[in-house]
């Protein structure tokens, strides 16, 4: 019974119930339409799964408190996606190979951002906003020159793997990020890492004068951020058949906006990985919402800022 | 006056220099009235959203909007200025307002501005596309006149930066109230313990920097004679390199608006410049960051430089 | 508020006072920092106000200046609506200046009347007259801008605000250790111009540790302690050695409080120290070393210094070289997200994990058994820290720092607002820990705690003013090298 009672006091608690609200509302609209409860779940779940995973990334960065927020997440998917795709369309030999060197070459693109975007954080002492804007703009244009306007394919084997359901007639990219976001949750509640990470976020003075190595502790937590948006990038030029300049692009919001809806603080030190899926599908079941209405881009643009901004302002007073 | 020749300046108008040196000498015939106003064309919304922008810094916050917001003024100038010209300027002041509502709300609940501007950017973008949904419209007539006018002696780009320079100036560091938005920035404890209300003083700071950004977005409709709801978004980029080209700092309200219209200046050519050099457009975009990174570290280096001294 | 004042306290007081205190009193939650306080402040008068840490200094100008309401008693301002419109002025230390802003500009963001045309030219004239006034021969231009001055010359621009001439004249300044940063010469002339000022019917609040310039400038002198006036008498019925006396508890009981703290122990050779800072603080094995001397005078800097050198921002240790103790619990201490025992955990994370992830097991045990040893009192160590007081908390930040294996224990002055039962509780602690060999640096603003030392360097003006060990370990030793006795600055 004190279980059922305290429930509703985990942070996360909201965002599930508002997701699943929009989920209800949505598939109403929808029956219809023929689409069924099925397909708007497996929609969701699907483009929900890319939100989750920049939005894990993105969730680290932020639990490390006020100013700390990763801007360059669109231009490294792009990037990543990019240049491991070029890769894979240039190499011959075993299917199995060609696919780790891509997988792999994606992670690493990532792993670099994020060392690069640490770096000039530290070296050049400016806000990590400012650091990941400016540094996102090269990326940007490193894709843009490899790119040359050519659309590779992925690899069938990889395309197949993101578009299907091999499990429970859930889509495997959902398994996926159920499975990384198991490991964050790990990395978060039980590791010393995130503990440190957390504990920067609350009190980064503190936490300094408690031992705890600062400098290491956000070094990582870029690099991971970054990683996660190289792996995005990967998994999502896989899904739609090719990188794209723009690919990345609702992604930054989103990332943002998932943290924040799935109850994790703006002012740092507190994170949750539930919260994350929910505020993930809410975001997606929300856009399909808005949809099935009848309305239009401008109308969803705005009343998704507007959702966004009123969740912030209220979230912020539960804290005083 | 003395203020104007400040050695914080002293960066900016060196690179401002160097780069108008090395543009006439890759391209000679741009030393005339033609070439520089072909130079410096867009110079003039730039340089009024990056005082914008320089505001929103002033008070220790950054605007993630600011492209989105220009787009949107652009497109009611486009859209609805020249057919119904009530509900245009209307609509203007009523974008205004909202920015100084933003500036109180960020304030009573101590939001992260990032956050808040990077929603607003939504909001902005989608208002905008609800406006005009396909590039198109029309410039009113007498902006197009006034953007497009060609004064004796200098290019309009020309004047209308000196204009705007002088403005901002007189308006951020010579009146008392510029003086109160930036002691925001400067020791907001202080602020609030002489009685003043930092709550208006915040929206006063964000309303004032929406006057310039709507501005902005008349400026350019006035250049490009047509609207469209991506037309600036490069302008938040651009906007907090020429803050930080001008010398500007990140916290503590230590701005300079001569120099933010020097760095908008700088950053206009530094696009001709780089065409000049035959650069590929795809590194157009990653140039800008460059830019950025560069001053910033040359920047750092410097003072380091001072302290040892 | 207009009603015709009734000078009843004030015997002596010719003109009507600026400001009067009434039994006023000020408490922080249980601690009462001010306690009973009559006072009134009248023109012409040069109020010395000296008094060592707590004693309630700053909190009765805050009184006087309007910043607190009183919680007890009242504060009155004859023939004025409130303390802005009485024409009290406050420089405090804290810094009240806009560095991003001119000297003139920074008049005008306190002078709410200057604004409109000319407003320039007004604050300029304001400002200059008065630095002229007071450091006649200063170099400051109203046009320069604070952040690139001296700090010397922002106490003197600091300073010239409290004293220029505005809609309200002033009446009443409060100067807060004003020479902080001057030099001697300057600090003369500020001192001349208080004479002259209260020579013309203002009235002065000065408080310094440098004792010359109170005998100097002061007409009166109030002594605090333990948040009471102690003592009110003119300046010449002191003398330096009363003043001290005054300030200081009863000799007598002194000693014998030292002698039931500290037992002399066997610490071995000087020169067998295992730490040496900078400033020239020597520690032994065991040693319990005391940092005093008055409140901001380098002490805290240069615990912060030490501790970080021992410490890296880029390797994690499980055996760390010190560990530290956060006085100001909100900001160096408490992470307030967290339970009792995470926050217990933070220092020693590294003999907690094993391959990474932490023993939530082991946490736990030891979470216990510090809450069994140094007393928590709390049913469950998960519950959220906040939910302790702020004694209780102080404990498991204690805990924190003594579970870790780090030989150097590095100390704040950790016993801020603690209540009395824990402090001893604490120091007996301390006391055998460091019987096992630890070694303890501890910059305490109490005579109690400073008594449990071994060994104390008293801090004045960032550097060390004094050694004292043993029985050299009294208050009168601690003021006497806290306050500057030599002649006036000049």
């Amino acid at each position: 019974m004190t279980q059922m009672l305290s429930l509703h006091r985990a942070p996360w608690f909201w965002a599930w119930m508002a997701a699943f609200a929009a989920f209800l509302a949505t598939w109403s609209l929808s029956v219809g339409g023929g689409g069924g409860g099925m397909a708007l779940l497996v929609a969701a779940l699907t483009f929900g799964s890319f939100s989750v995973l920049t939005g894990l990334g993105q969730m680290l960065v932020i639990t490390m408190g006020p100013g700390n927020t990763d801007l360059s997440i669109p231009a490294t998917m792009t990037l990543a996606a990019t240049l491991s795709l070029k890769l894979m369309g240039g190499m011959t030999g075993p299917v199995a190979l060609i696919v780790l060197a891509g997988l792999a070459a994606a992670l690493l693109i990532g792993a670099a951002v994020g060392v690069a975007n640490f770096t000039l954080i530290r070296l050049l002492r400016i806000p990590p906003i400012i650091a990941t804007l400016s540094a996102s703009f090269l990326y940007q244009s490193l894709a843009i020159w490899s790119n040359r306007g050519l659309r590779i394919k992925p690899p069938e084997v990889l395309a197949d793997f993101t578009t299907g359901r091999a499990l429970l007639g859930m889509p495997n990219l959902a398994w996926a990020a159920l499975a990384v976001s198991v490991g964050f949750w790990v990395l978060l509640n039980r590791s010393g890492f995130g503990r440190r990470v957390s504990a920067i976020g609350q009190n980064p003075r503190a936490a300094r004068l408690a031992g705890v190595p600062v400098a290491r502790i956000s070094a990582m937590t870029y690099v991971i951020c970054a990683t996660m948006a190289g792996l995005t990038g990967f998994l999502l030029a896989c899904f739609s058949g090719g990188a794209a300049l723009n690919m990345g692009a609702e992604f930054l919001l989103m990332s943002i906006a998932v943290t924040v809806i799935g109850g994790s603080s703006i002012a740092g030190g507190n994170s949750n990985v539930p919260g994350i899926w929910a505020g993930a599908l809410f975001m997606y079941l929300i856009v399909s919402m808005l949809n099935s209405y009848g309305l239009g881009a401008g109308v969803r643009l705005l009343l998704t800022g507007v959702i966004i901004i009123a969740i912030v302002a209220a979230a912020s007073g539960r804290k005083g | 006056m003395t203020r104007l020749i400040n050695p914080r300046l002293a960066l900016p108008v060196l690179s401002l220099v160097v780069l108008i040196v090395a543009v006439f000498w890759l391209q000679p015939r741009a030393m005339s009235y033609v070439g520089i106003n072909l130079l410096f064309n867009l110079a003039v919304p730039i340089a009024l959203a990056t005082i914008a922008q320089m505001i929103i810094i002033m008070v220790n916050d950054i605007d993630l909007s600011m492209g989105a917001f220009v787009s949107l003024a652009a497109c009611i100038t486009a859209a609805i200025l020249p057919v119904n010209p009530a509900l245009g300027v209307l609509l203007l002041a009523g974008c205004v307002l909202a920015y100084a509502a933003l500036g109180a709300l960020i304030e009573i609940r101590q939001l992260p501005a990032i956050v808040v501007t990077l929603g607003m950017s939504f909001v902005w973008g989608g208002a905008a596309v609800l406006i005009l949904p396909s590039p198109g419209g029309t410039a009113p007539g007498w902006l197009v006149w006034l953007m497009k006018s060609k004064p004796p002696l200098f290019p309009m780009a020309i004047v209308a930066s000196v204009l705007i320079a002088t403005v901002a100036h007189l308006l951020i560091m010579r009146s008392s109230f510029g003086v109160r938005l930036r002691a925001l920035g400067g020791n907001a404890r202080a602020v609030s313990r002489s009685g003043r209300s930092t709550v208006a003083l915040r929206a006063s700071a964000y309303g004032l920097a929406g006057i310039f950004a709507v501005l902005s977005g008349m400026a350019l409709v006035g250049l490009t004679t047509s609207g469209d709801a991506n037309i600036a978004l490069r302008y938040t980029l651009l906007s907090i390199a020429g803050v930080i080209l001008g010398g500007g700092e990140f916290t503590g309200g230590r701005i300079s608006p001569v120099g933010a219209v020097i760095g908008a200046l700088t950053l206009t050519l530094a696009g001709s410049f780089l065409s000049f050099l035959r650069l590929s457009p795809d590194w157009q975009i990653g140039a800008q960051g460059a830019i950025l990174i560069l001053v910033l570290a040359a920047r750092l280096l410097v003072r380091q430089a001072e302290k040892r001294a | 508020m207009g009603t015709q004042m009734t000078n009843r306290t004030g015997a002596n007081a010719p003109a009507p006072a600026i400001v009067r205190l009434d039994g006023a009193g000020k408490a922080f939650g249980p601690v009462k920092a001010l306690d009973h306080v009559d006072l009134l402040i009248s023109p012409g008068e040069c109020l010395g106000l000296v008094g060592h840490n707590g004693a309630g200094k700053s909190t009765l100008v805050n009184l006087i200046t309007g910043l607190f309401a009183p919680s007890q008693g009242r504060v009155d301002y004859p023939g004025a609506e409130g303390p802005l419109a009485a024409g009290i002025r406050a420089i405090s230390q804290e810094g009240t200046l806009c560095p991003n802003l001119t000297v003139l500009e920074n008049l005008s963001v306190v002078q709410r009347d200057l604004t409109g045309p000319g407003w320039r030219a007004r604050a300029a004239g304001r400002i200059g007259r008065a630095l002229d006034a007071v450091f006649p021969g200063h170099r400051i231009r109203p046009e320069a801008l604070v952040h690139d001055m001296t700090l010397a010359e922002q106490q003197m621009v600091e300073i010239a605000i409290g004293f220029s001439e505005g809609a309200t004249p002033a009446r009443l300044v409060v100067l807060d250790e004003p020479t902080s940063s001057l030099d001697a010469s300057i600090a003369a002339q500020l001192l001349a111009h208080v004479r002259r000022f209260c020579a013309e019917g203002g009235a002065v609040v000065f408080i310094s540790h440098m004792m010359g310039e109170i005998f100097d400038v002061a007409t009166r002198i109030v002594v605090m302690r333990d948040g009471r006036n102690i003592a009110d008498r003119p300046a010449d019925a002191f003398t330096r050695q009363s003043l001290v006396d005054a300030m200081g508890h009863v000799a007598a009981d002194d000693h014998s409080d030292s002698s039931a703290a500290t037992a002399p122990r066997n610490l071995g050779d000087r020169a067998k120290a295992i730490l040496r800072t900078p400033e020239g603080i020597e520690a032994r094995k065991g040693e319990i070393v005391g940092l005093a001397g008055l409140a901001g005078h380098g002490q805290a800097e240069a615990l912060a210094r030490f501790y970080l050198s021992q410490s890296s921002d880029w390797r994690g240790a499980a055996d760390p070289r010190a560990a530290f103790v956060a006085g100001d619990r909100r900001r160096d201490g408490v992470m307030p997200v967290w339970s009792i025992r995470r926050n217990l955990s933070l220092a020693m994370l590294d003999r907690l994990t094993r391959s990474g992830l932490i023993d939530q097991h082991r946490e736990t045990e030891i979470g216990e058994s510090w809450r069994k040893r140094i007393g928590i009192r709390t049913p469950d160590m998960g519950n959220p820290i906040l939910s302790l007081s702020g004694g209780n908390q102080q404990k498991a930040l204690f805990a924190r720092a003594l579970a870790t294996t780090a030989p150097v224990i590095v100390m704040d002055d950790p016993m801020r607002g603690v209540d009395i039962g824990t402090k001893t509780e604490v120091y007996e602690m301390i006391r055998q820990e460091a019987a096992q060999g630890r070694t303890f640096l501890w910059y305490s603003t109490e005579m109690d705690e400073i008594r449990n030392c071994d060994r104390v360097f008293v801090f004045r003006d960032g550097a060390i003013s004094a050694e004292l060990e043993g029985d050299q370990i009294t208050e009168e030793n601690v003021l006497a090298a806290s306050f500057e006795f030599g002649e006036t600055a000049a």
